[in-house]
């Protein structure tokens, strides 16, 4: 409990809107008016305690997992650590990386608990959590980049297929990143895989020593940063196409190795406005053009 | 952990981000200005409408094409819906604006505020009885406030207090919370009176009574009627009785029957007279004929005086807003007969109705600003209040219009239908977290140890940034820049 929560409806009267120092949700649930207020009431009051309860612990996220470490004690700081562990063996990542993707899906999981809903989503700046039940559907437009609302595609995801969890990562974005992606978004089964998934292939498309990227020390931006010394990408010149192609391919590399493992279901990466998907051909999850006309509710990932 | 030594540690949540200068923190929504910590708040830009045309798109979306110099200071007034609050920290307020009107310079400081301290007043226009006074009015359940005062044609509420909001069950804050959020947001609430009516209420709508939705305010208690229309009925009909549960009027012994020579009747009204041609109590309250709880209008008469009244007397039974009537003539056994209203007295009836207005419900926003408020406006805060009593500093809520209480402290009043849609949020406490602003001369916010150092120009709010909204001013709202007070004591 804290009284420096917000939260409120949009304006459109739909959706909800919470946020609480550096958590940002936006919350729409579809089905019974009854059963959304149900669910917007148990959001309300779990969202409440979120902040603290991670800040609590905040020292420990902020370090490394390792395979046989401690375990924190909050739920959600569980789900975080439980999603980068899978890839700790690879690359350095602390909890932090799937940090949005476990709130939303705690909040998420918090409503379907409480409600009879068709569909909700919790879009926790970015990284969605997803609920469909049996027959629905969401229809998912992805952004080139994250500071910007255009699309590039959208892809539909039904209640069929496995994935329950969307994610954008880029160096454009709110969070640090050590690529030069400037999207990399990623279907996983639950959003804190996704947020985590997102974070590493995003690394991964990168052009080490490239002299037209400007890369700063994430301590020297934000002391407290749990990417410490590491150098985080601040800006990228104008590349030739084969650079693109380059670094698209090492994250490509590392995204299809993530969907072999398991771990994700598709991934589209962007970079200076070419695009590459891995998707896995069976489900026919390839993105559309985002021209194509939109029968569900877009979710902006 | 060692700091760099120009970043600034932010308490404004339990992450405590250090920031360096130029940098925001991991909310994007404090920042570090040249070792300040600043606040980068959406909010609401209330743009004063050019035409009043623009006041028919509710939300007017950020426009790209803004130069700062097309739309001038007296144009753009910016709220504080959205703008975040200082509670508990007691730091400068999110938004301390200055702006030139007129060749004046002034300073708007912009808050949200957290009332615990609030309420809203309720004004139900209808005859329907809805609950005895000082009744518990009821939300999903639980008890948010309670009935008062009847008024002319309205039954009103109050909702909220810190009471209902902090003084009772969990469950109890919570419900009453909900409740007056949503009344303030413009939404539907559903209050059920103990021992009284379901009520569904809507800012600027009629009200749901007991799933009939009232149509239209009385034109008048019964008496009044009477007086109103006695002339138009003089000669068209022999008796007029206008059922009311307040004061139930009679044609033939009201004075302005008197006045018009409508001799007796020989009609007798069950409940107390009060004065010649007025009746108190004719009946129980309820929710039907005029407010009272009869559907056969007869109900309240007794036989009729054999000595004084004929056979073939025509009589006319209305309610206070035409809804009802009935018309009757007495047969040979002086037994009132029902019959179908002749036209000549229909276009009365039409007339009562006509003259009734649309029945609304309306929501006064009542809260007191607490001492973080004002403290997040002057590091003095009574000079604050004392600025208010004086009318040398504007208080509105959401750009909209407030009445100030007289007396101690800042307790004000805002009809919510005057604001952006969604002004209200709340937080767990439970409080509502409600817009307010405070516009003064530059001089006088000096004088009242205002922040001078947090004022920055209006120009630095940029319009063109995602979360900011731009809204057109509401054009039966006073413009809040407009001719504010300065030096002089006087009031508006």
């Amino acid at each position: 409990m804290n009284d420096r929560a917000q939260i409120r409806m949009l304006p459109d009267g739909r959706r909800l809107h919470m946020y609480d120092g550096p958590i940002d949700v936006i919350v729409e649930a579809f089905g019974e008016v009854s059963e959304i207020e149900v669910a917007y009431r148990v959001a309300a009051a779990r969202f409440v305690d979120i902040l603290d309860e991670l800040c609590s612990e905040l020292e420990f996220l902020r370090r490394p997992v390792s395979e046989d470490g401690d375990l924190p004690a909050g739920p959600i700081a569980r789900g975080m650590v439980a999603a980068v562990k899978p890839f700790a063996s690879r690359t350095f990542i602390t909890p932090m990386a799937a940090v949005a993707g476990a709130v939303a899906e705690e909040i998420l999981e918090t409503m379907i608990a409480a409600a009879n809903l068709s569909r909700a989503y919790v879009n926790d700046g970015g990284d969605i959590a997803l609920h469909l039940a049996p027959g629905e559907k969401f229809v998912v437009g992805m952004v080139e980049r994250p500071d910007r609302a255009s699309l590039f595609g959208t892809t539909t995801i039904k209640s069929g297929d496995p994935i329950r969890g969307i994610a954008t990562s880029g160096w454009r974005g709110r969070s640090f990143s050590l690529g030069i992606a400037d999207a990399v978004t990623v279907l996983a089964d639950t959003a804190a895989m996704a947020d985590a998934a997102a974070t590493v292939v995003a690394n991964a498309v990168d052009l080490p020593g490239h002299p037209g990227i400007g890369r700063v020390r994430a301590c020297d931006l934000a002391p407290d940063s749990d990417l410490s010394e590491r150098l985080v990408t601040q800006s990228v010149g104008e590349l030739e196409p084969t650079e693109i192609r380059d670094a698209l391919e090492a994250g490509i590399r590392v995204a299809e190795s993530l969907r072999g493992s398991g771990l994700i279901r598709a991934a589209a990466l962007n970079l200076q406005g070419e695009t590459r998907v891995v998707v896995p051909v069976e489900t026919g999850l390839a993105p559309s053009p985002s021209a194509e006309t939109r029968d569900g509710s877009p979710v902006h990932a | 952990m060692s700091v760099a030594d120009d970043a600034i540690r932010c308490d404004a949540c339990p992450v405590l981000c250090y920031i360096k200068p130029g940098r925001a923190g991991a909310c994007d929504r404090y920042a570090n200005a040249d070792g300040q910590l600043v606040r980068l708040d959406p909010h609401v830009v209330l743009e004063r409408a050019v035409s009043r045309g623009d006041t028919l798109v509710p939300f007017l979306e950020k426009s790209r094409e803004w130069d700062g110099a097309l739309v001038s200071g007296e144009q753009t007034f910016v709220t504080a819906i959205g703008a975040g609050t200082t509670y508990p920290d007691y730091k400068p307020a999110p938004f301390i604006i200055s702006s030139e009107v007129a060749g004046v310079d002034m300073v708007t400081v912009v808050t949200e505020g957290i009332f615990s301290y609030c309420g809203v007043k309720l004004k139900i226009d209808t005859d329907r009885h809805l609950g005895a006074e000082c009744s518990t009015v009821r939300a999903e359940g639980e008890a948010v406030g309670h009935v008062t005062t009847n008024e002319y044609g309205s039954q009103m509420l109050s909702l909220g207090g810190v009471r209902h909001l902090t003084g009772g069950s969990r469950h109890e804050g919570t419900a009453t919370c909900d409740a007056l959020l949503n009344l303030c947001n413009r939404k539907a609430v559903e209050l059920k009176i103990d021992d009284g009516a379901t009520v569904i209420v809507e800012a600027d709508k009629a009200p749901i009574v007991d799933n009939v939705q009232e149509e239209r305010m009385r034109v008048g208690c019964g008496s009044a009627t009477i007086g109103m229309f006695a002339k138009q009925w003089f000669g068209k009909v022999d008796e007029v009785v206008v059922v009311d549960d307040h004061i139930t009027g009679v044609l033939s012994e009201h004075q302005a029957g008197k006045l018009l020579g409508v001799p007796e009747s020989g009609i007798a009204l069950k409940g107390r007279r009060s004065t010649p041609g007025r009746y108190f109590r004719v009946a129980e309250p309820g929710t039907s004929w005029g407010g009272t709880n009869i559907d056969d209008p007869l109900s309240i008469l007794g036989p009729f005086d054999r000595e004084v009244a004929r056979p073939g007397l025509r009589l006319l039974m209305v309610s206070t807003t035409g809804e009802q009537h009935a018309y009757f003539e007495l047969d040979e056994d002086f037994r009132p007969v029902e019959k179908e209203l002749p036209g000549a007295l229909r276009e009365s009836v039409e007339r009562i109705r006509e003259n009734c207005e649309p029945a609304l419900c309306t929501v006064l926003f009542m809260g007191g600003a607490g001492g973080s408020l004002r403290a997040g406006v002057t590091e003095n805060p009574v000079k604050l209040t004392h600025s208010v009593r004086d009318a040398l500093t504007r208080v509105t809520c959401g750009g909209a219009p407030v009445y100030v209480w007289p007396g101690g402290g800042i307790t004000i009043m805002a009809d919510v239908s005057r604001m952006p849609e969604n002004a209200f949020g709340y937080v767990p406490t439970p409080a509502l977290v409600a817009p307010i602003e405070f516009t003064l001369k530059l001089t006088d916010y000096a004088a009242l140890g205002g922040y001078m150092d947090h004022v920055r120009p209006l120009s630095s709010i940029k319009r063109d940034e995602e979360s900011r909204k731009r809204l057109p001013a509401r054009p039966d709202n006073p413009w809040p820049l407009a001719s504010a007070k300065s030096g002089e004591k006087s009031r508006t």
